[in-house]
This record gives C-alpha cells, structure tokens and sequence, in this order.
C-alpha cells in the first residue's frame, strides 16, 4: 500500500477583502462577489514566500507523520513564485527540516498544477520502491497585475504531502494526468505579472482539461461519481470548481469541504493539494476522495485516495486548515498597505 | 549577510541547534567552542524548544532600509527554557498586542534580503502562539 502518511498546510494570517480591492480601481464589487464567488484572499506578510510557507506546511506534516525527517528521500516544491530565478527552494525546505544531504531535490513548475506534479512524482519514487518517504508540496504566493481580474483572487498558501508504504493515512489508489497545449495564461520571462486568455482561460482551458482528467481516472478506476463522500479541484475562482463538479457528476456536499475559494482565494499550485487538507482533516476510514489539479499551459493530475483506519488518530497533531482559515487572527489589510507588502511599490534607488 | 557568514549559521537559524555539555549539561545556543560553566570541550547536538514566552520587547520605528516594508515591528527577548533567552523579531503581532510573559513560537521567516540581488536570508522570528 502506498500513499499519504503525513500532511500539512500553512495560510497566513493576512487578508484583503473583495471590497477594498474594488473602490481602487472603480469597479462593482458585488458584481465580482457573485460572478466569482469569492469573497476576500490571503496575503503573504514581506517575510513570506514559497519557501517559509512550504517549511511550516511541511512542518505540519512531520508532526503527523511521525518519521524521522532523515528517511525523506526527495523533496519537490511546485510553485510559480519560487524566490530565486536560479537556486533550488527545496534546498532550503530540506535543510530547515533536517533532511539533507542523502535526498533528492528538484523544483516543478506547471502553472497551478506544480503542486500535483510535486505530489505525484514524490509518490511514484516511494511506489517504485527508490526511496521510503517522498515529499511532495504545492506553494504559492503568486501576483495578479493591479486592477486585473487575477488581483482579486491571486493569493498565498501551502499543503505538504509526505507518501510512503508504512502506516499510511489515505492510500492511493489511482491517478490519471491529462494534458495538451493551450495557451490560456502564461508568463514570460522578467515579466513581474502573468497574462491571460480572458474567457479563454474557463471552457477549452480549466473545463476541458479537468473534465479529460476526471473522466479518465472515474473509467481507469471504474468508479462513479457517487462512491466518493469527497471530491476537489483546482480553484482558480469559487464558481468553476462547483461548476466542473457538477458537470462531472458530483454534489455540492461533496465538494464543500475542500472548496476553500471563497474566503482563500486562489492558492495556485496550492489550490486543490491544501483543499485535500481539509478533507483529511474531517475524512473517516474508507472514505474515497477525488482530487483532480489544474495548471494552466495545460493539464490536470487526477488522484483517487482512500482514508485508512490510522486517518483519525492523527488528524489533531496538527493545526486543521479550517481553523487557519477562519482564525480569529486574521489581520484585514487595506489596499496600500496590501500593495506594500506585495513589493507593488517602487522605492526610492529602484 | 554574507553568504559564507549564512551558511555557517543555518543549522541553528532554520533548525534551532543547540550544544549540550556533556559533563555538565549546560545547552549553549549559540553553540560556543568551551562550555562557559564547566570549560568542557565536549558536546552533543540538541535543539531548544520551538516555544517560548517574551522576557522584554521593544518596537523599531525607524528601521534599517532591508526593513522598511516591516515597520513598526517588534523585536524580542524571549526565553525559550533550559536558560535560553534568542533575540528576534515578533511577527503577525501588533505592536499593541505585546506583553512581558506573552507565549510565543518560532516560525521560519525571511529575516533579510541582500539588496535586489543577493541571498535572502532564513531563519526564525517568534509568532504569538
């Protein structure tokens, strides 16, 4: 049995809201609430990047893992927000845990779907029987250009998956990845903001892919809709994951507890891997849970999970990732104050 | 902060290493060449507490220019056990929400970056627990 043995996630504390975004920039806030159903985002503090996120994310983890952080055999970060343009995060993430220097190391980028390739790769190498334990994490604290759409949903967080054979906490049971070439959002080189395809980026874009993906791993398990108590998928909005969900044959229930959107934002490469957190928070023996990523460029990682008996016992070793969401600490930045901390803001010399 | 100079540092800025006298038990963090209770050379490696309570505290207004984004923020002395008292900064904390006694944990931070160009640098600051 191969699958998750430990899991993690870290949300900062800070938060803007829809409203305070739009009197910037004249535009109609309920309109943007109701059409993305979203209602305000995360934002990272300035000492906050992929790589502090990714550590505590992963901290986490450890804590209900249980393992001696010296048998992790490889560490993948997926991000589009790595620090450096050149220099590895994952150097950092295992150095700060006390993984080096017997392990292998490599960043992945795929727009939002980094995360999964993370996750998948890292579960692969443990199935091949390469290594006991692998590290898979989605981290991001991406950047939407002032008064685009993306500024409203672009946010910040991180979920660290630890895959291994001995005492795992949701098995896996099958993947699929679906991809073609469609440009729908990209981001060229020096450029500090990404671009996109506007309406281009939802129906032969997010919709299509994932429903490739999805349809693909129900027929390779031969499993329906109605045999899993869980479903997530990328969130780059709050309307087109329930929208995808419906499509494929999923309920709202279904899809509640892991479709985090609304009061997160979009998470990116983040996105699906921390909604599965909140899964594996709640999730009970048996349990079938149906995750399905989205990175733009494009493709999907299907994952199919069955939460284990030993699930349980560890769910509160760690912080739950609803009660980072909706903490009381939660900090209400305002528009300057968010620009600032965003490195929006040209200093004098710069 | 120069490289080398962060290099050298890591274990203890991202893992919180400590030294552990073995004939007297004394934990040093920083590590130090000779035990100052017992002048032993001899240690085993430990790491201090990831929790801790702030002993005093003060706000910086004026910062230094890696620091401008930050300000007014909160630096500490906190005492983290085992007589071990680590100065840093306290983040996700108004500066009115500090108190002498207020229990605190390390989390990984950005402590600085070298200019637009250079490293950026690693290691702990405290958060309110």
């Amino acid at each position: 049995m191969v699958g998750i043995v430990g899991y993690g996630a870290y949300i900062p504390r800070n938060r803007i809201k829809v409203e305070e975004i739009a009197k910037v920039w004249g535009a109609d806030a309920p309109s943007y609430k109701r059409g993305l159903q979203l209602r305000e985002k995360s934002v990272p503090s300035p000492d906050q990047d992929t790589i502090t996120m990714s550590v505590e994310a992963t901290k986490n983890a450890l804590k209900r893992a249980g393992i001696d952080p010296k048998d992790i055999g490889a560490v993948y970060i997926g991000s589009e927000s790595h620090p450096y343009a050149v220099k590895p995060s994952g150097t950092v993430l295992a150095e700060a845990i006390g993984a080096t220097p017997d392990c292998h190391c490599a960043d992945y980028e795929f727009a939002c779907k980094a995360g999964s390739e993370g996750m998948f790769v890292a579960m692969s190498l443990v199935k091949a029987g390469e290594m006991k334990y692998a590290l898979g994490i989605g981290a991001d604290t991406s950047q939407g250009a002032p008064g685009d759409a993306l500024e409203y949903s672009a946010s910040a967080g991180a979920a660290a998956f630890i895959f291994g054979k001995q005492n795992v906490l949701a098995e896996c049971l099958y993947t699929h990845s679906w991809m073609t070439d469609t440009p729908d959002f990209w981001r060229r080189e020096h450029q500090f903001y990404p671009s996109h395809g506007g309406r281009f980026t939802g129906e032969p874009a997010y919709f299509r892919t994932i429903m490739g993906c999805a349809k693909a791993l129900l027929e390779k398990s031969k499993m329906k809709p109605e045999d899993f108590a869980y479903a997530v998928f990328h969130q780059p909005n709050g309307k087109f994951p329930m929208t995808v969900g419906k499509r494929i044959g999923f309920k709202t229930e279904q899809m509640e507890q892991g479709w985090l959107c609304p009061t997160l934002g979009n998470t990116y490469s983040g996105a699906s891997p921390i909604g599965l957190t909140s899964i594996l928070d709640v999730a009970k023996p048996g349990d079938l849970i149906f995750m399905v990523s989205y990175g733009s460029g494009a493709g999907s990682d299907g994952f199919i999970f069955k939460a284990t008996d030993r699930l349980p016992g560890v769910q509160n070793r760690a912080v739950h990732t609803r009660a980072m969401l909706d903490s009381e600490r939660r900090k209400y930045l305002d528009y300057g104050t968010y620009t600032k901390f965003r490195g929006k803001i040209k200093l004098r010399g710069e | 902060m120069s490289a080398p100079k962060y290099w050298r540092e890591m274990a203890q800025r991202y893992r919180f290493e400590a030294a552990k006298c073995k004939k007297c038990g004394k934990v040093l963090f920083p590590p130090r060449l000779a035990c100052p209770a017992c002048k032993s050379r001899e240690f085993e490696n430990t790491r201090i507490n990831d929790k801790g309570t702030i002993e005093t505290y003060t706000i910086v207004r004026i910062p230094p220019s890696q620091f401008t984004d930050e300000a007014p923020y909160p630096v500490a002395i906190v005492n983290m056990g085992d007589n071990i008292r680590i100065l840093c900064q306290v983040a996700d904390c108004e500066p009115e929400e500090l108190k002498i006694g207020m229990p605190v944990r390390l989390e990984f931070r950005k402590i600085q970056q070298e200019g637009k160009s250079g490293i950026l640098a690693y290691g702990y600051k405290c958060v309110p627990e």
